[in-house]
């Protein structure tokens, strides 16, 4: 009797295991409901849940308040009325996207109008170099978050509860509280109201300022999917130290995160010029928040590496698609503002129905 | 060391330790060595309404050789640091405060303390809740300021009036009482029934097109306008809370391409406002005069600690009105204005 024949035969202990289930181990398989169907979908492709919700308000604002509402006019004007805070909000996914926050954005957008504004109209410095300067100050805002959310380790809500102050601080002392007229913008220096500019295609009107939002999150998706710097800018935000032990230098990134976050706004006081025609040293005084309710209704989780960055840009036209809708339905303000609180609640809420999903 | 540089040393010393309190507090304090001292208190030192109101105190004050020290909060709405200042004063043992509140209910129990230490307390722009909590109470009346443009408007349109299509910018949902004396000042100058005139918004009057919010800056001025102006076009007639206000909502209108014809009124009389009157862009302001209340008030503090004599409240008014004028290139009959020229000589900030 060969060694293989007495493996083949059971020996009598064996027979015990007859009838018994001959299956190998494995998942147990159930029905897909479409609930779970769609909950693994969502959680394929994030930036689902805040375009769908933006077509849906989009065609329940056509239905209640009317033609007025689905006018290429009117959604050409909630572009521009969204444009600062979207600009903003771009600014703000950047910090988010790694785990951070930036309660500073608003606050060093109005400051750096105020530098561009002062210097061009009210020293007589070259417009474009006033903005460039502009642009320098914008960036030393964010490293300056940078720094201290790196080298001296602070959490980076304290930091920039701090140089929010700070900024706010600087721009009302800069300015004497005193806006400088769009008249006399006019008359020195036409250029910093560049994006208040607009085209018109059909009924709708587009300021540059709205078409400059789409192109700075354009740039950031190109930036942040498909260059080096941007995958290390999830990795970070996703795992700290995982990012680090795989050869990131991290806080090198962060500081850059925070600097770039500080260009853009520095834009974004450029394009605030143009909309608001004027340079308003009260203006924007809610910015930040409003940016980062832009950005969690975007479906970018506050906790990091997660989230499309387009989200915030349908986010922040999400708001503003509620608020004209509600507008030009007649509600009061005050329940404009109690239904985009909800819907930041319900947002993060989904965000994290998604996150349990299973297999 | 004789007696006396003893007594110079420490005096020294004491006003080197105030400055330095001062200074952590953040507040300003110059050292009190006159007989009657005064303090103003206002909302913020960055606001120019109250950085004039401060210059026009501390003229008086000089003029009048009186000790004047000067607090403010940190920001429109910093509460605490008014009740410290409040505090202060009584403890400098001065004879009156003029205060401009940033919480005008809550600052009532720290104006009690302070009156019952034998200070007068005057309520400067804004009136406490109840107004009589303070003394007396100067300011401008935002009523008549609303209701001056109101009748301006109703005037410059004539026959006309009848067919305006009105939008009314106003400042916050939560309407501060200056957002409805303006608001419903206005309505009423025009000839609009305000129904409740403690509320903005209640009314039926099919001219109104719709209110909306600013903030009182470009930013909200300018939505609030492209939202009403989304409702109806052919809005002629925007009544602002204040110039900046109307400057966001001119951006609209010329955005829409609708700046002819179309009458912008508003309230404040600042300078770049008046400037805005001069060019045009708002066909008339209401201007107030925060420097007169300051100065006023540092009279009636010198009066009050000479004489004892308590200020009067402006005939059929609970309060002391320090006046306000329209400001207007376009004049029309039987309502009473200064031109553009005159309101710049007489603006703030």
């Amino acid at each position: 009797m060969s060694d293989a024949d007495a493996a083949r035969r059971k020996q009598d202990f064996e027979n015990g295991l007859n009838g018994s289930d001959a299956q190998v181990a494995s998942f147990e398989g159930h029905e897909k409901t479409f609930v779970d169907r769609l909950q693994h979908f969502l959680h394929a492709n994030p930036t689902m849940v805040p375009i769908i919700v933006l077509l849906l308000s989009v065609a329940a604002f056509g239905v209640i308040a009317g033609g007025n509402f689905f006018s290429a006019f009117n959604l050409s004007l909630i572009m521009q009325q969204v444009s600062i805070i979207g600009i903003l909000a771009a600014a703000q996914s950047l910090v988010i996207l790694t785990a951070g926050i930036d309660l500073s954005v608003g606050a060093s957008m109005v400051l750096v109008s105020v530098i561009m504004g002062n210097l061009a109209v009210n020293m007589g410095v070259p417009t474009p170099l006033a903005i460039g300067i502009g642009f320098i100050c914008g960036t030393l805002a964010g490293m300056l978050n940078g720094f201290f959310v790196t080298r001296v380790k602070l959490p980076p809500f304290i930091v920039t509860l701090g140089t929010w102050n700070i900024f706010f601080a600087l721009n009302l002392w800069l300015s004497g509280a005193q806006s400088i007229r769009s008249q006399d913008i006019d008359a020195t220096a036409p250029l910093l109201k560049f994006f208040g500019e607009s085209v018109r295609i059909g009924g709708a009107q587009f300021t540059f300022g709205s078409i400059l939002m789409v192109l700075i999150f354009a740039v950031l998706w190109y930036v942040l999917n498909r260059t080096a710097w941007g995958r290390h800018v999830y990795a970070v935000g996703d795992d700290k130290e995982a990012a680090e032990l795989s050869g990131i230098r991290t806080d090198r990134t962060l500081v850059q995160v925070y600097a770039a976050a500080g260009l853009v706004c520095a834009i974004g006081a450029w394009a605030a010029i143009g909309r608001v025609g004027s340079v308003s040293p009260q203006s924007f005084q809610e910015a930040n928040l409003q940016s980062i309710t832009a950005v969690v209704i975007g479906g970018i989780s506050l906790f990091g590496g997660r989230g499309s960055i387009i989200g915030p840009l349908v986010g922040a036209l999400i708001v503003g698609v509620f608020n004209s809708g509600l507008r030009l339905a007649g509600v009061d303000v005050l329940w404009q503002v109690f239904a985009i609180g909800w819907l930041t609640i319900i947002a993060v809420a989904m965000d994290q129905w998604i996150r349990k999903v299973s297999a | 060391m004789n007696k006396h540089s003893l007594l110079k040393t420490t005096a020294l010393k004491t006003a080197a330790l105030a400055i330095a309190g001062a200074g952590f507090l953040g507040l300003v304090q110059p050292a009190s060595a006159q007989d009657v001292g005064a303090c103003l208190i206002t909302k913020t030192d960055i606001n120019p309404f109250f950085v004039k109101m401060r210059e026009g105190a501390t003229a008086k004050a000089e003029e009048l050789g009186i000790s004047l020290s000067t607090y403010a909060g940190k920001v429109d709405g910093d509460h605490e640091t008014q009740v410290q200042a409040i505090e202060t004063c009584i403890v400098s043992g001065a004879k009156g405060i003029l205060l401009t509140a940033s919480d005008t209910k809550a600052i009532v129990p720290a104006v009690k303390k302070a009156r019952d230490a034998g200070l007068l307390v005057i309520a400067l722009d804004t009136p406490l809740e109840p107004i009589d909590a303070a003394d007396a109470t100067f300011a401008t009346d935002n009523f008549k300021a609303g209701e001056l443009v109101g009748q301006w408007a109703a005037k410059t349109l004539g026959d006309e009036a009848a067919n305006a299509k009105i939008a009314l910018l106003d400042l916050s949902p939560s309407q501060p009482s200056v957002d409805v004396l303006r608001d419903q000042g206005f309505l009423t100058g025009f000839g609009i029934d305000t129904k409740d005139p403690n509320m903005i918004g209640d009314e039926d009057d099919a001219r109104i097109v719709g209110n909306d919010v600013t903030s009182g800056n470009e930013e909200g001025g300018r939505e609030a306008m492209e939202n009403l102006l989304q409702r109806d076009p052919d809005i002629n007639v925007v009544y602002t809370i204040n110039e900046p206000a109307a400057a966001g909502a001119y951006e609209a209108l010329s955005s829409f391409g609708k700046t002819e014809g179309v009458l912008i009124v508003s309230v404040d009389g600042g300078c770049p406002g008046v400037q805005n009157v001069k060019e045009g862009i708002i066909g008339a302001t209401s201007q107030q005069y925060p420097l007169l209340m300051a100065s006023l008030g540092v009279e009636a503090i010198a009066k009050y600690a000479e004489t004892g004599e308590l200020p009067e409240p402006s005939p059929g008014l609970d309060f002391f009105n320090t006046g306000v004028t329209l400001v207007t290139d376009q004049p029309v009959e039987g309502v009473e204005s200064i031109s553009s020229d005159e309101g710049l000589e007489r603006c703030w900030g």
